[in-house]
């Protein structure tokens, strides 16, 4: 393992479970324990899987006027509504460059008297830079360095949690709260990226061990790698950043026009005013050149990223983003920009694998049906 | 059982040879979920890519482990690739290959060798 990679707080913890640690984001990762890949992922999918996040970068923009001149300013950055979202609930957003392309995705909260921020590892430096200088008039950009993230995802996630911190069977999607465990406060959401309902918990990192533990000993709990986050998360249908979404493609291609709210589009009470404003609404408008789209491989090889795809006359159409096998669907399944003339679901392709063109469809996503608390 | 440093095992049966992956192997890969299996008859040098397997992380080739011909395939892992993972040292053989000269094997690894080899 190479000396410069950082260890998470939990890196024993790992270990001792079992976990094989790869480099993943800078950091030394469990990709996966024992179980493997498929019995981490349909754990997870049957009762409640632990994941260890804390390479993720958790901020908080402090104002220091009024909050509102914050969530305007954090507006400024995003295709999205900050100022919509009310006190205790949480938000998906997405950075945007003059290009229109994406910076980073992230999840936003608004805490009362303050925004709490979690981005993707390998961006959280550009991130807390790009927020340090578009922000710092308003808002103190503080990263928040003494603590670890654990998300626990799983339809059994609110009962194994509910007996350590009672108070998160109040809590529905994409609800944050503050609730006390062993002295300390746990920054709560009720979120994740499995599409699975459950939470992810900040705690401070004196505590996580000990937290992760508790977790741990619940029964329906098990620890899950890296590998089954992909495999959950590609079949719930969501973008991993650096795969299917970067700086070139627009949220409006990536399928993510659901996360631009109303205000901020022509005619919103505050639309436009983002990087990227010019391409976002005019693919809005009239349509993107390429959408990022579902597949579903016919025969039983899966297409992996990078896999180049043909319409049925052999015209290049796109390339594979994300792709690998959903356990829970047993079979293999893939996401992927294609022209825009061939997104419609049913639409029948070739994905080149070890030089043969095999047969595939655009599908719907998610794949797999999400169980959300909303 | 003899064993390549590719991780495969060989076992002679009669004239015949049967190839197939060890534990060790099997488990790096993790749970296998898609197996391509070579056309029979078809004559292979040693280190060819004779067969693709895919497992949840990443795909990886089987290459054969001695110069010879491909004489039947396990189609059982076409329909089940996870046999793989259950029983890689018995049912979910391979391929069975024809050689010329079984003395070949003498140059392969025996158990102990082996294992020292993944220590």
């Amino acid at each position: 393992m190479a000396e410069d990679l950082l260890r998470l707080g939990l890196h024993d913890l790992h270990v001792a479970f079992g976990g094989k640690m790869v480099p993943f984001a800078g950091y030394e990762m469990p990709v996966q324990y024992p179980a493997g890949v498929m019995k981490e992922h349909l754990h997870t999918r049957a009762a409640a899987g632990l994941f260890d996040v804390s390479h993720m970068g958790q901020v908080i923009l402090q104002p220091r006027g009024s909050y509102e001149a914050v969530a305007l300013a954090f507006e400024a950055l995003m295709p999205v509504d900050v100022l919509g979202v009310a006190q205790g609930r949480q938000r998906y957003g997405m950075f945007t460059n003059e290009t229109g392309g994406i910076l980073d995705d992230l999840m936003f909260a608004n805490r009362g008297d303050h925004i709490f921020v979690v981005v993707n590892a390998a961006c959280k430096a550009a991130d807390i830079a790009h927020m340090t200088a578009h922000l710092s008039d308003v808002a103190e950009v503080v990263p928040v360095t003494d603590r670890g993230l654990l998300a626990l995802q799983g339809p059994q996630a609110e009962a194994a949690l509910a007996r350590l911190v009672p108070g998160v069977t109040e809590m529905r999607f994409m609800d944050v709260a503050i609730l006390p465990w062993g002295g300390v406060d746990l920054w709560i959401s009720r979120s994740g990226y499995t599409g699975e309902d459950g939470f992810e918990i900040s705690v401070p990192n004196a505590q996580a061990e000990g937290f992760a533990r508790a977790l741990l000993d619940q029964p329906e709990v098990m620890p899950i790698g890296l590998g089954a986050r992909d495999s959950l998360r590609l079949e719930a249908g969501l973008c991993l950043y650096g795969h299917d979404i970067d700086t070139t493609t627009s949220p409006v291609e990536a399928g993510l026009v659901w996360a631009i709210q109303k205000a901020r589009k022509a005619g919103g009470a505050r639309a436009g005013g983002f990087p990227g404003a010019a391409r976002i609404l005019d693919e809005l408008a009239n349509g993107p050149e390429r959408l990022r789209v579902g597949l579903r491989p016919e025969g039983r090889a899966p297409m992996r990223e990078h896999t180049e795809l043909f319409a049925a006359d052999a015209t290049p159409v796109g390339q594979v983003t994300s792709g690998g096998f959903g356990p829970s669907i047993n079979a293999p399944i893939a996401m992927g920009y294609v022209a825009a003339g061939f997104a419609a679901i049913g639409t029948r392709l070739e994905g080149e694998v070890r030089g043969k063109r095999l047969p595939l469809a655009v599908a719907a996503m998610p794949f797999q049906p999400t169980t959300y608390k909303r | 059982m003899k064993y390549t440093k590719d991780h495969e095992w060989l076992r002679v049966d009669g004239d015949l040879v049967v190839v197939g992956i060890t534990e060790h192997a099997a488990t790096a890969l993790g749970d296998v979920v898609f197996v391509e299996l070579p056309e029979v008859e078809t004559v292979v040098a040693e280190g060819d890519e004779v067969c693709v397997i895919e497992s949840v992380k990443a795909a990886s080739d089987i290459l054969a482990p001695v110069d010879g011909e491909i004489v039947e395939v396990n189609e059982k892992l076409t329909e089940n690739p996870g046999l793989v993972n259950e029983d890689p040292l018995g049912t979910a053989w391979f391929f069975k290959m024809k050689l010329d000269d079984l003395s070949v094997l003498d140059d392969l690894m025996d158990e102990d060798e082996y294992n020292e080899l993944i220590g």
